[in-house]
């Protein structure tokens, strides 16, 4: 039987250090597997997140040689076994123990971003109708698993920590998915531009390359969202056009 | 008493799945203070995981539909030992819970005309499940969540709870630890409802995430509460089965909805030799009529790969056993082949089946529009729970609420696919309604520090054991024993020799030792949940053994017809005064003539 070694941070609270495991590969293995094989034959006590090991929660989040990765989906053969699989914690939150975060900060995020507000319903009984184009596009947001790979690579977050101006490109996703919300008559252009940041992506597309659903954050959300506050706010014809008009758009 | 962290609420919510999650918003909108706990963080609970889609009689694409026809079918489906009450107001209000989550900002497939779109199901007479795409429970979970987060509920993320508490006959709060810290928590509250999913982490073959402990059986079980159907569990026929790492993954039922048919290593079509007498008027005998069926000719008859999941799941056995099975032990499934049908096969899957695309081509290199998939059963869903009153969803001992996978009632013998999902949002919203109710007309009852102590004293014995034998080889022998011997197909023989095994699991248990401290100890949570494992193992156990006939999921070799007396009967089980459990025979009350009437008219 082969062996492979895996290189697992274990440590609490930012300290700690790289220890190696040898454990023996079986066909099909994901690294989450060789990290349970580890944890039950090994070391009891490795801390781990982990759900549905379907790549469906968004628990498992690690990064994997390097890379913002599911656990859960990361087959052993697509990593190089000759040198040793080095697993770490997300770097963007704040380190609890082995390879689990902190990532309380994104539940409190979510809250300040004002809800979904429905316009009044379209029939009499009390439905909407929706078709199915409009529906498309906040769909492919809402396949969103909030595993928060995508705010572990934003430099925004995790070279310059600016966690209090910017709310990362989870929650502009989550901010288009409302705005583009068919049914959806809530504003957050202003809180984008004021509280949110969106000023301060500067569209290097990490978070897109590292989305496990392929969501297609940058070019589906964040780039029109940015459109719509330059229209409303930087756009001096817009601005005028809306003194003249009841609502803005 | 020791000092404990403490928190007050009118209303604790155990499980922030759909159910949970339902349960706390309704409470909270009746004004009373609601804790929401949950052993993972908020959004990854086991309804994340649902595919298929939630049902309701909303006939928005078949207008014949309505809630008497999904009463009708849902009573089918369960052999008639469902609680009539619980069927019934699943099938009437169930429409209304999937359009309040429209309102609340989910976004479901459309119709042309712009209403929710519906798909066809097992065992549904019409298309009912409202759906997005195969990702029905995220949606869902995240439309609760995101609702939820406004409403001031106090969310204690990874947190688990060890025991409820109470106050006489009264439950009165719970006690539990959070993860992070592995600090002890004392929940104090007027009204606690439980909503802690499945059990199916039993099983060494399951489609369940590790959550799936049996935690609220066992608590209420524990708390002196009825339970009920323990022995109905669903095997889903098709599970992975290779690579072993994958084991147990779910493949949906819409892959056989495409096209997809079962074959034994031969190439045959095995499905074809055993079809039930009661579906032979309703079943294609050729292979050829099963196909038109699948491409929506209304004058074929369906294709036997689509027979109820309990007794596909036994044929696929079957042929196992008999040695002819796939190479890795279990038999083909196979939606390749309809490129023999149709120009373009291989698009057509990828656009119809994405997520089974993605799984396989990802996690098993394989590309299921070239070859066919090794499939075999997985542990599902667990029909039984905790027996409540269909109305207020109160449990035998008062103060004590349940909702969702881990209550029981409304599926009976055998859960029709999408009938969970509306499940949760139907009876989550009723046990909200009510614990809120039972809350304001009840205080604060007094806590018994002796029996915090005890918990305590229990939870933390393992770090007392350093160097003992760990908790995972002590689960995995459970779960591999409950494989061989509670499984799909049961007999007496063997299911005695299970309780044999249980009491040596239980005194292994009871030496397992854990390393490390309590801060994010996945070790030391394992070692605790064992507990929980071990008691709904024995139930279950014992349900079987008492229910002495084969109906939908529970099959006794050594019974394996139906039996009238049993179909008229639930059994009921409840910890005695001596510790051990103790079964009745409960006799399902008389259903009232119109309802009677609804299933006659539908036969
Ligand atoms: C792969 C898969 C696909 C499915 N597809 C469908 C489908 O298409 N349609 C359908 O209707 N059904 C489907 N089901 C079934 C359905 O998803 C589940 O039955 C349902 O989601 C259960 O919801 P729940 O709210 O009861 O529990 P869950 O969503 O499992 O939530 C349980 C909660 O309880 C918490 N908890 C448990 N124990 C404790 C404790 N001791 N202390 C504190 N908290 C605790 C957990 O952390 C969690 O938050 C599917 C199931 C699976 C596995
Ligand atoms: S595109 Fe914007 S949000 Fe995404 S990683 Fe770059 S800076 Fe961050
Ligand atoms: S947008 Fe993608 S990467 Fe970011 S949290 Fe959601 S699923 Fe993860
Ligand atoms: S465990 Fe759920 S995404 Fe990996």
């Amino acid at each position: 039987m082969a062996t492979a070694t895996f290189r697992i941070w274990r440590g609490e609270k930012g300290g700690g250090e790289f220890r190696d495991y040898s454990t023996e590969i079986t066909d099909g293995m994901v690294v989450l597997d060789a990290v349970h094989q580890i944890q039950a034959e090994q070391t009891g006590d490795l801390s781990v997140r982990w759900n549905c090991k379907a790549g469906k929660c968004g628990s498992c989040s690690a990064e994997i040689n390097g890379m913002p990765k599911l656990m859960c989906m990361t087959r052993l053969n697509s990593l190089p076994l000759q040198q040793p699989v080095t697993i770490e914690p997300m770097k963007t939150f704040p380190h609890i123990r082995d390879l689990v975060t902190d990532v309380s900060w994104n539940f409190r995020v979510k809250e300040r971003i004002a809800k979904f507000k429905p316009r009044r319903p379209d029939a009499p009984d009390g439905t909407w109708r929706t078709a199915q184009v409009d529906a498309d596009r906040v769909q492919e947001f809402r396949k969103c698993i909030e595993c928060f790979l995508c705010q572990d690579v934003c430099h925004v977050l995790r070279d310059h920590h600016m966690h209090e101006e910017f709310i990362g490109p989870r929650f502009l996703v989550y901010t288009a998915a409302l705005e583009m919300q068919p049914l959806d008559e809530g504003d957050r252009l202003q809180d984008l531009k004021s509280q949110f940041g969106i000023g301060l992506c500067n569209i290097t597309k990490c978070c897109t390359k590292v989305c496990p659903e392929n969501i297609t954050i940058t070019d589906n959300a964040i780039i029109p969202l940015k459109e719509r506050v330059v229209d409303r706010y930087y756009d001096p014809l817009g601005k005028l056009f809306r003194m003249f008009s009841p609502r803005g758009t | 008493m020791a000092e404990y962290l403490t928190h007050e609420h009118d209303v604790l919510v155990i499980g922030a799945g759909g159910a949970g999650l339902r349960a706390a918003v309704e409470a909270s909108a009746a004004g009373v203070k609601v804790a929401l706990v949950s052993k993972s963080l908020l959004g990854k609970a086991h309804t994340v995981m649902a595919e298929g889609g939630i049902a309701a009689a909303l006939a928005d694409v078949d207008d014949r539909d309505n809630w008497r026809v999904h009463f009708a079918d849902t009573m089918r489906g369960g052999q008639y030992v469902n609680s009539w009450r619980m069927a019934e107001l699943h099938a009437k209000e169930a429409p209304a819970r999937v359009r309040e989550l429209e309102a609340w900002g989910a976004v479901f497939d459309r119709t042309v005309d712009g209403r929710i779109l519906q798909r066809n199901f097992g065992g549904h007479r019409y298309p009912r499940l409202a759906h997005v795409g195969d990702r029905t429970g995220l949606e869902m979970i995240r439309t609760l969540q995101d609702h939820g987060i406004h409403l001031g509920l106090d969310v204690f993320m990874e947190h688990t709870i060890l025991i409820l508490l109470k106050d006489g006959d009264r439950v009165v709060g719970a006690f539990g630890y959070d993860r992070e810290r592995g600090r002890f928590h004392l929940f104090r509250a007027k009204a606690v409802v439980l909503a802690t999913g499945g059990v199916g982490r039993a099983y060494k073959i399951t489609s369940n995430s590790w959550e799936y402990t049996g935690d609220g059986h066992s608590l209420a079980y524990h708390a002196g509460a009825a339970l009920t159907d323990m022995e109905f569990l669903q095997f889903h026929p098709t599970g992975m089965i290779w690579p072993p790492s994958v084991r147990g993954l779910l493949i949906t039922e819409a892959v056989r909805g495409e096209g997809g048919v079962l074959r034994n290593k031969d190439g045959r079509r095995f499905m074809f030799d055993d079809i039930p007498p009661l579906y032979a008027n309703q079943t294609a005998d050729n292979e050829e009529e099963g196909w038109r069926y699948v491409q929506g000719d209304k004058n074929a008859r369906r294709p036997p790969d689509l027979l109820t999941r309990d007794h596909v799941a036994r044929c696929i056995r079957r042929e196992v056993r008999e040695g002819r099975g796939s190479p890795h032990g279990g038999v083909f499934l196979d939606i390749a082949w309809i490129k023999e049908k149709i120009p373009n096969a291989a698009e057509h899957i990828k656009k119809k089946l994405p997520s089974m695309y993605h799984q396989f081509k990802q996690l098993a290199d394989i590309d299921i529009t070239q070859v066919p998939m090794e499939v075999g059963p997985t542990t599902h869903y667990m029909m039984g729970g905790v027996r409540v009153d269909p109305d207020s969803q109160m449990a035998s001992v008062p103060g004590l609420f349940a909702a969702g996978e881990c209550a029981a009632g409304l599926h009976g013998a055998n859960r029709l696919g999408g009938n969970s999902l509306s499940d949760l949002v139907v009876f989550g919203k009723r046990a909200g309604e009510y614990a809120a109710r039972f809350a304001k007309n009840n205080s604060l009852g007094k806590v018994n520090p002796e029996q915090l102590a005890v918990a305590e004293r229990g939870a933390l014995k393992p770090f007392e054991r350093e160097g003992a034998e760990g908790p995972y080889a002590v689960q995995y022998a459970l779960q591999a024993m409950m494989q061989d011997l509670v499984g799909i197909v049961r007999q007496e023989q063997e299911m005695l020799q299970a309780l044999d095994h249980i009491q040596e699991l239980k005194a292994r248990t009871g030496r397992v030792g854990v390393s490390g401290h309590r801060e994010y100890n996945n070790s030391w949570h394992t070692a605790i949940d064992l507990n929980n494992l071990l008691t709904v193992s024995e139930i279950i156990t014992r349900a079987a053994l008492e229910r002495k006939e084969s109906r939908g999921a529970h099959f006794r070799e050594d019974y394996p017809a139906k039996d009238e007396q049993f179909g008229q009967l639930n059994i009921v089980i409840q910890k005695g005064a001596d510790g051990e459990v103790q079964l009745r025979r409960e006799p399902i009350p008389p259903m009232p003539a119109e309802l009677k009437q609804i299933i006659q008219e539908m036969k």
